[in-house]
């Protein structure tokens, strides 16, 4: 039985172990999509843990004759199930390679008491986990092997929200089948970070990535609060085609008490570009890849990770399809298509009388 | 900003060059009797291919060239909207305006052109390799030609006997006249292909830029450029022979000084001796490469001047003995091209635009080789010789007491040197004493003279009205012209303090310390990592290219042959910015953003 998989090393038939959260990470890992590094805790873990403490016999003394209708009695039921998990002991096995697997990630970013996001992965897209495990299952900035072992306690917990536990036991599920995995991965720490598109947003050129980064967090960027410096690299040969430095007037900055806050900027900082060239190329390599994967254009976000070494501190938020010009570019086919192509000697013949540099105006 | 340019006629001579109008045939020069026309129209200095003063001779391949590009848009092939280029000489610089056709005969130009252009398209690779018998066959009646001194009294046999009626003394004036033809007909050739060469690389160009608005000028280039090409084969050559001498061991020949101490050293062994000889096949032809663009007898010709392509090879076995590798990896590149096409051609958004792509890619791979390969036989090999037999009549000369050097005989006008060879003839058959000696020498001297005024006069980039929009298409792929271009110098060049504008030619950024050059025989002067500053550079500074960081030029375009180089190299370049000779300097500190056209003084 597996009870701890990183990323890198998942394989479709883990899935179930380890939810769609921890696999769809694993599964963009394995695709060269680096997402900030991290493990899942797999199902497996949660079992063992929870035999280990008999945690059925916990469940079956609290929820034994639960009335769904008393507000007050599933408040009650259900709050005494999650101290309990949050507080019951971890199967040992469990949590020495819970806390080895964090000293690991620790090691590889270069940094003690890494802070770390822990979330839920539900096991199963349909089941009423799904639905109801994202509501309370998410911990952000978690630091020190500790913390983590908690934070890992409460998303099991989350299990049993007031919500999820009426619902299973309105249609009649066994509240001992069900299973979580957990998600730990790193908090990224951006230098800077932004977002891409795999192609130009002002013309649909296709052969483009056009990449907006701004120092520090990519709140600013994707709010439109920072004017983002504003770059676009060619697909096939890399070349920075377009470099618009912009003023950034603020950054988005993590505070000493973990939270995001907006700071004025000055000076050499707001007028010097986000993004080396390497960092750009890196950037645009990585939409690239992501529009290969998920094969259509995407819009990525990204940043560029202070603990990371140098070669991979490129990592990937999130990429979403584009549509915009996807659409666009769809319907323009469609339309020439219809007409047909023109002629080759005809073409040239137009090309000479109407010059590059005046159509492309 | 002033909306014109200065008029011709308001240019003045320069101190010391007063009458260089009579260095010139009347019709290249701006006149009274073409007032109207010359003073409204826009013309630009042509410093891509005539950046330096014309002597009286060397203004003949000028006139040759335009007049045959003229002709073949004109009257042969009917380029719709383009005619001819009208051409002037002014203070001994070539200045060119394209003509556009008259509209009302555009309906049946375009319908000429499709006929006659759609034919060299479809029989290209035919009519192409029957190009290269005939320019062979002309190197072969060039080389022929000969500037032998005349008898004291003609053969019994060859001429008196055999009833020829011929006799050496018109056999030397036909030669000559042979020779002025010859060349004619080179720059017939020349045009026969290149501007539809160049119609077809637009019309690709075109739908790229249109499928990709952004995709850099680069990566088209790439996708067509022919993997092996002539005007590179002198390089290989250089390549060729120094890798021979590493490997059989008489590389240290090279270190022993100037040429003849080389040579000597070579001499003394079998394998120095089989290296020359094989110096001596690649030397035929392809040594006959000019450090400059080919237009100017005083541009050096490799097998002429061997000390540079000596001093080429020693530089390419001192980075063999570094263990660099110099051969250019074929497969590599291949690999490469398949590549960024296949790339490209996926990101279309159907199988018809695919279709259309590679029909487009399909043409310009079957036309660039001209439009790579044409300028080594061109302004290479047949300007060598033809430069090589004028030296050798200019002996002649000298001998005859008409010219103190043979290179004198490039300043006198083409016709002129009719007249003299018929001095020299009638003095032959009287005989008697030749007017010439008498003649020509305070001609020439006063010439010398006012070419060297010439020279110290930095040409204006441009004359005349500017059009609202330059909308002749080889205006803009050959020399690099544009509606911006033009802006700028009407501002004077400096649009913003320290910055200089030009064409984007090769892609990339770098910062770095400056080497102006103003002739190829300073291009020694160039130390490792400095950015080339030059009037233009010609394809046979090649080897100078391993060395430098960027190039920026005062002329061309993104298809001017310095242009093809830069690219070959992936260096950056930033061509045509008209002034960056004249406001950057010697160890300045510049930045090159070969990507967007912008050289900028740090």
């Amino acid at each position: 039985m597996n009870i701890v998989m990183w990323f890198e090393s998942y394989w479709e038939g883990m899935k179930a172990e380890v939810g769609g959260k921890a696999a769809s990470l694993g599964e963009m890992t394995g695709a060269g999509l680096p997402v900030p590094p991290g493990f899942a805790l797999t199902t497996g873990a949660y079992r063992k843990s929870r035999d280990a403490a008999d945690l059925d016999a916990t469940l079956a003394r609290l929820l034994h004759g639960l009335d769904t209708d008393d507000t007050a009695m599933v408040t009650d039921r259900c709050g005494r199930i999650r101290a309990h998990i949050e507080q019951m002991p971890m199967d040992p096995e469990v949590e020495s390679r819970l806390r080895h697997a964090y000293q690991e990630l620790c090691r590889r970013c270069d940094t003690p008491d890494v802070p770390v996001a822990v979330r839920s992965s539900a096991t199963s897209e349909d089941s009423p986990d799904a639905s109801f495990a994202g509501e309370h299952d998410t911990y952000l900035w978690v630091r020190g092997a500790d913390a983590v072992v908690d934070a890992v306690r409460r998303c099991w917990a989350s299990l049993f929200t007031d919500r999820a536990t009426c619902y299973r036991v309105e249609m009649g599920y066994d509240h001992r089948t069900v299973e979580m995995s957990v998600v730990v991965q790193k908090m990224v720490r951006p230098i800077a970070a932004g977002v891409a598109f795999t192609l130009n947003p002002s013309d649909g050129d296709r052969s483009t990535v056009a990449i907006d980064s701004a120092w520090g967090f990519g709140e600013g960027v994707v709010s439109g609060e920072v004017t983002p410096d504003n770059f676009l690299v060619d697909k096939v040969l890399y070349e920075i085609t377009k470099r618009r430095v912009a003023t950034k007037e603020v950054e988005f900055r993590l505070t000493d008490h973990d939270t995001v806050e907006k700071v004025a900027l000055e000076g050499e900082r707001a007028t010097a570009p986000s993004l080396t060239d390497a960092q750009l190329k890196a950037v645009a390599r990585l939409a690239r890849t992501a529009e290969r994967h998920y094969r259509c254009p995407q819009d990525i976000e990204w940043a560029v990770d202070a603990d990371l070494p140098e070669t991979e501190n490129i990592v990937l938020l999130q990429s979403r399809p584009e549509t915009v010009w996807s659409r666009k570019a769809a319907e323009a086919a469609a339309a020439r298509a219809a007409t047909g192509n023109v002629d080759l000697m005809q073409s040239i013949v137009s090309t000479l009388m109407n010059p590059l540099h005046s159509r492309n105006k | 900003m002033a909306d014109r340019f200065p008029s011709p006629f308001e240019i003045e001579t320069p101190e010391g060059a007063e009458g260089w109008q009579e260095m010139y045939v009347y019709s290249s020069l701006f006149s009274e009797g073409r007032r109207e026309f010359d003073d409204n129209t826009f013309w630009f200095q042509d410093g891509v291919h005539w950046p330096k003063v014309l002597t009286p001779w060397d203004a003949t391949f000028f006139e040759f060239g335009i007049a045959s590009l003229s002709q073949y848009n004109t009257r042969h092939l009917q380029v719709p909207p383009a005619n001819g280029i009208a051409f002037r000489i002014l203070n001994g610089y070539g200045y060119l305006t394209p003509m556009p056709a008259d509209p009302a005969t555009i309906e049946e130009r375009v319908a000429n052109f499709l006929d006659r252009a759609g034919f060299y398209f479809m029989n290209w690779n035919d009519l192409y390799d029957k190009w290269m018998l005939k320019m062979r066959d002309l190197v072969a009646e060039l080389e022929a030609v000969s500037f032998d001194p005349l008898p004291d009294i003609e053969d019994a046999d060859e001429v008196v006997k055999s009833g020829a009626g011929l006799g050496s003394g018109y056999r030397i004036q036909e030669s000559y006249r042979n020779l002025v033809n010859l060349g004619l007909k080179l720059w017939n050739y020349h045009f026969e292909f290149l501007n539809l060469g160049y119609a077809a690389y637009l019309d690709f160009f075109g739908f790229c830029k249109e499928a990709w608005p952004n995709i850099p000028d680069l990566a088209i280039a790439k996708m067509v450029a022919g993997v092996e090409v002539d005007l590179f084969r002198p390089d290989e050559e250089l390549k060729r022979l120094a890798r021979m001498a590493v490997e059989t061991g008489i590389a240290d020949a090279f270190s022993a000084g100037d040429v003849e101490a080389t040579c000597q050293v070579l001499k003394s062994s079998d394998a120095g001796n089989a290296w020359i000889s094989s110096f001596q096949e690649s030397a035929e032809p392809w040594f006959n490469f000019s450090t400059g663009s080919g237009f100017y007898h005083s541009d050096k010709i490799w097998i002429e001047n061997v000390e540079v392509p000596f001093e080429f090879i020693g530089n390419y076995i001192g980075m063999l003995q570094k263990g660099e590798d110099l051969a250019r990896p074929m497969e590599a590149i291949r690999a490469e091209r398949d590549r960024i096409v296949n790339e490209y051609a996926d990101l279309l958004p159907s199988d018809a635009d695919r279709e259309a792509f590679q029909g487009k890619l399909g043409l310009a791979r079957v036309v660039f080789p001209y439009v790579e390969n044409h300028n080594f036989y061109v302004e290479h090999w047949s300007h060598s010789v033809i430069w090589r037999k004028m030296r050798q009549l200019g002996e002649l000369f000298v001998k005859e007491g008409f010219f103190t050097e043979a290179n004198d005989i490039f300043y006198l006008k083409r016709t002129e040197v009719e007249d003299a060879l018929w001095d020299y003839y009638v003095s032959w058959a009287t005989p008697e004493q030749a007017a010439g000696p008498g003649y020509w020498p305070p001609i020439v001297k006063r010439r010398r003279e006012i070419c060297a005024a010439l020279s110290a006069w930095k040409p204006t980039p441009a004359l005349g009205v500017p059009p609202e929009v330059i909308t002749e298409p080889f205006t803009v792929m050959l020399w690099g012209i544009t509606s911006e271009s033009t802006k700028a110098w009407l501002g004077g060049g400096a649009g913003d303090e320290g910055q200089l504008k030009g064409m984007a030619a090769s892609p990339g950024v770098v910062e770095g310390v400056a080497r102006v050059i103003f002739n190829p025989d300073q291009i020694s002067e160039v130390q490792e990592g400095e950015i080339l500053v030059a009037p233009l550079t010609a394809p046979s500074w090649a080897p100078i290219f391993g060395k430098i960081q960027a190039t920026v030029t005062d002329t061309g375009g993104m298809m001017s042959h310095a242009a093809i180089v830069c690219r070959e190299y992936g260096l950056p370049a930033v061509t045509g910015t008209g002034f960056a000779t004249a406001t950057i300097q010697t160890g300045d500190r510049i930045r090159v953003d070969g990507t967007n056209g912008v050289v900028t003084k740090l």
